[in-house]
């Protein structure tokens, strides 16, 4: 099910403040977050955004193409290494 | 015999069932194909004048994707999603479900045919 477009896409409104206050001093610090719901928006291309997993915080470099994405989807929740005895498998 | 976007169509066939085997086509484009070239959906493959099967192709060119464009398009977004890294990248690469499906059993679609694992055991009672 779709977001309602009145009310545009869901962005935790501090982690947006953030990132405008970031790049408009074109800086480029990491932003950590937990709001793992937030959506990509243009304005977070080219930042660097540390997206917590539950456990640690992952970086995740933003391009171009990971507009419209959430942040959650780069910063995997879980680990799987493969079976044991499972050869060459279950690498990430 | 007629070819349309490298593929050849039954002769034998009614029209819009005969485009279905077209990739990227299915009954309604087919239908949509042929209303707009102007053919009767009805009439057999074999019995397409020339004329009619130029439209047909045109109708096609201009409107729908098919065939090889159709399916470089499908890979380009799959490989869009395993670049960027985010989680259905990820379960592309691994080879399985991407929508949160159980893999406790059967995703047997993407996991692809049984591997049987050697010596497992089995619960004792």
């Amino acid at each position: 099910m779709a977001r309602s477009l009145k009310k545009g896409p869901y962005i935790h409104y501090k982690l947006y403040k953030k990132v405008l206050a970031n790049s408009e001093a074109s800086k480029k610090n990491v932003i950590k977050t937990w709001s793992r719901a937030s959506m990509i928006s243009p304005d977070f291309v080219g930042q660097t955004i540390a997206v917590h997993n539950g456990k640690q915080f992952i970086p995740v470099y933003v391009t171009e193409n990971m507009v419209g994405h959430k942040l959650g989807e780069f910063s995997p929740t879980r680990t799987f290494r493969g079976h044991s005895g499972s050869k060459n498998k279950g690498k990430k | 015999m007629a070819r349309i976007s490298g593929v050849d169509l039954p002769k034998n066939k009614r029209g819009v069932i005969g485009l279905t085997y077209i990739y990227g086509m299915g009954k309604s484009t087919a239908a949509k194909v042929l209303s707009q070239a102007g053919v009767i959906q009805d009439k057999k493959v074999s019995d397409w004048t020339d004329e009619e099967i130029n439209n047909i192709r045109k109708a096609i060119l201009e409107n729908i994707k098919t065939e090889g464009e159709l399916r470089s398009e499908y890979q380009l977004n799959i490989k869009r999603l395993m670049d960027i890294g985010c989680y259905r990248g990820i379960r592309h690469r691994v080879g399985l479900p991407l929508r949160g499906q159980k893999t406790k059993n059967n995703a047997r679609t993407r996991k692809g045919r049984k591997k049987t694992v050697a010596n497992k055991k089995k619960a004792t009672k």
